[in-house]
């Protein structure tokens, strides 16, 4: 019954590691660029929560709305104003810029808010819970998470396949050439793909302030979740994303279970084990450009 | 740099220009084509693959460019439909010079290119494909329902991924594709590349259709029966430069040859 406990726990946490994840499947799906300051961009939006909650007197969750057209619109610009000129057939230099901007964005949030751990107060729903069993509770605040998670994902998907701009999306990530010649101007595309992708990741930002203390550091740590997560389930895939998330959170809390120092450990075990055997991911997309 | 250019081509306005149903020849020195192409030299880096190359293209005419591997064919389109840059003169269409404007501003303009390989969206159904194909489509004939009707074999293909087409299928699909936005100017780069020759006739069968819509068309091609076949004019490439211009009527199958191998 425990490990039931563990295993649910495990698919809540990991409603939230897919929305991590998503933003960052996204960008590379469309643009080929590893984001390597997604993570650090995610604790923008955490701070950005915080400057907020306060002078207005609202609840972190209300936040969230202002929070994700705000970094929405930041990536927007960022990608346009700077990411943009650094996308060629060569990854290297867009890792570059974005290795930079994470060092940036560290630095910057140090200046700012010091190295002491701050968090995001969402009060009593924080620690209320179901309780089913003796054993098993579900939270209502990791609950919230995964619908939300859920939810996110849906609509991603739904985006992606139903819309005008869905359609030139992935036109794109076939083949980027041939979906300028339909008239599709990519820049502001790349620009659009990096809003939404921060926008997603902002959610995700905020509710891990609420869930847990964070501090100017955190970010790289976040980015490796995401990463594991995207890897696990497969590039490509909305739906493997959040599989991925799921099964990197089951084994993080299962291992925690074991011993409360192995639960990140186990997470980079399922990731290697995923790796060796299926490179691709378990739910990789079927046709590849 | 070549010993004997051949100019077949008389010049506009010259001494035998007869007027066509459709204008080859321009009737007045200063009437503009639908396209203008003025003193091109373009390339990669800094490697030139276009040479001073000037034409025209008229509304309603159909324009074949022919020459060997590495003439420069598909640079001279690329030059058109955008996806090379020139200074803003060299390149007019209808009257607006276009040659700083990104690709797909000048797909709203009217202009589209099918590319070399298809470069069908892989992942993408047919129908799919058709409907990115119009993402910034002009108002005009072509819709889905019409491309269904020009290419037959595309009907029971449209939740198909495109990756799973044949090589005739995918080009059917490239040139509806192209369609959908619905163009003044088509560009068709080597529609019969790797394919069956009677796969090539059955899609050089749209092309009357295509050009009754009053879609303008160039049309490349490496192999020049097809295209000569179908052209109202006949523009002729040879390393980056044009060597033969003229109606399919007024050049011999020998200066078309002396042209294309640089004899
Ligand atoms: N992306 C590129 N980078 C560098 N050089 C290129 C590039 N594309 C074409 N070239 C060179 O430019 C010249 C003209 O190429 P282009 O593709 O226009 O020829 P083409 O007439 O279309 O030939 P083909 O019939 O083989 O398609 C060739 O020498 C080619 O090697
Ligand atoms: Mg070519």
């Amino acid at each position: 019954m425990a490990w039931l406990n563990d295993v649910i726990q495990g698919i809540l946490l990991g409603g939230l590691y897919a929305l991590f994840a998503a933003g960052l499947s996204l960008i590379f799906g469309v643009m080929r660029l590893v984001n390597l300051a997604h993570g650090d961009l995610s604790l923008l939006a955490a701070y950005a929560a915080l400057l907020i909650v306060g002078p207005l007197d609202i609840n972190p969750f209300l936040s969230i709305f202002l929070v994700v057209l705000l970094v929405a619109v930041f990536g927007y610009i960022l990608q346009r104003g700077f990411l943009n000129f650094a996308l060629e057939d060569d990854p290297m230099p867009t890792i570059l810029a974005t290795f930079g901007l994470s060092i940036v964005i560290q630095n910057l949030l140090l200046e700012v808010f010091s190295a002491n751990s701050k968090g995001l107060d969402a009060g009593t729903i924080e620690t209320q819970a179901l309780k089913i069993t003796d054993q098993i509770s579900i939270g209502w605040f990791p609950l919230i998470t995964l619908v939300t998670s859920v939810v996110v994902l849906f609509a991603l998907q739904l985006y992606l396949n139903r819309t005008r701009m869905g359609r030139a999306f992935r036109a794109t990530s076939d083949n980027q050439e041939a979906a300028q010649l339909m008239g599709i101007d990519n820049r502001h595309l790349y620009g659009l793909a990096m809003a939404i992708a921060l926008g997603i990741v902002a959610i995700a930002g905020v509710f891990l302030g609420i869930r847990t203390t964070f501090n100017p550091s955190v970010g790289p740590a976040r980015l490796i979740f995401a990463y594991e997560a995207v890897i696990i389930g497969g590039l490509g895939s909305v739906w493997g994303t959040l599989v991925g998330g799921m099964l990197l959170g089951v084994a993080q809390t299962i291992g925690a279970h074991l011993d409360p120092g192995w639960g990140v450990l186990a997470g980079h075990l399922l990731f290697l084990a995923v790796l060796v055997l299926r490179p691709r991911g378990l739910f990789a997309k079927q046709v590849q450009a | 740099m070549h010993a004997h250019p051949v100019e077949a081509a008389p010049a506009a306005g010259g001494p035998n220009a007869s007027p066509g149903p459709r204008g080859g020849v321009r009737t007045s020195p200063l009437a503009e084509g639908l396209l203008e192409v003025e003193g091109v030299s373009t390339g990669y880096g800094s490697f030139r693959a276009l040479f001073d190359v000037s034409l025209h293209v008229d509304e309603g005419e159909i324009l074949a460019v022919i020459g060997a591997n590495g003439a420069g064919k598909s640079t001279l389109l690329k030059t058109i439909c955008g996806l090379l840059r020139t200074e803003d003169s060299t390149v007019r269409f209808d009257g607006r010079p276009i040659g700083t404007l990104p690709a797909h501003k000048r797909v709203g303009l009217g202009i589209s290119l099918v590319p070399e390989g298809r470069l069908v969206f892989p992942s993408l159904t047919v129908h799919e494909n058709l409907l990115v194909g119009g993402h910034s489509r002009r108002t005009g004939p072509w819709s889905v329902s019409k491309v269904r009707e020009l290419f037959p074999l595309l009907d029971r293909l449209m939740d198909k991924q495109a990756a799973h087409l044949s090589g005739g299928e995918q080009q059917a699909l490239a040139i509806g594709r192209g369609l959908m936005a619905n163009p003044r100017l088509l560009l068709l780069d080597e529609v019969s590349l790797g394919l069956a020759p009677i796969v090539v006739t059955e899609l050089y069968k749209a092309i009357p259709r295509i050009v009754a819509e009053g879609t303008t068309l160039i049309i490349v091609e490496q192999d020049i029966g097809q295209a000569v076949a179908v052209a109202d004019r006949i523009v002729c490439l040879l390393e980056g430069r044009v060597v033969l211009q003229g109606r399919p009527d007024e050049v011999t199958r020998e200066q078309i040859s002396a042209a294309y191998f640089g004899i």
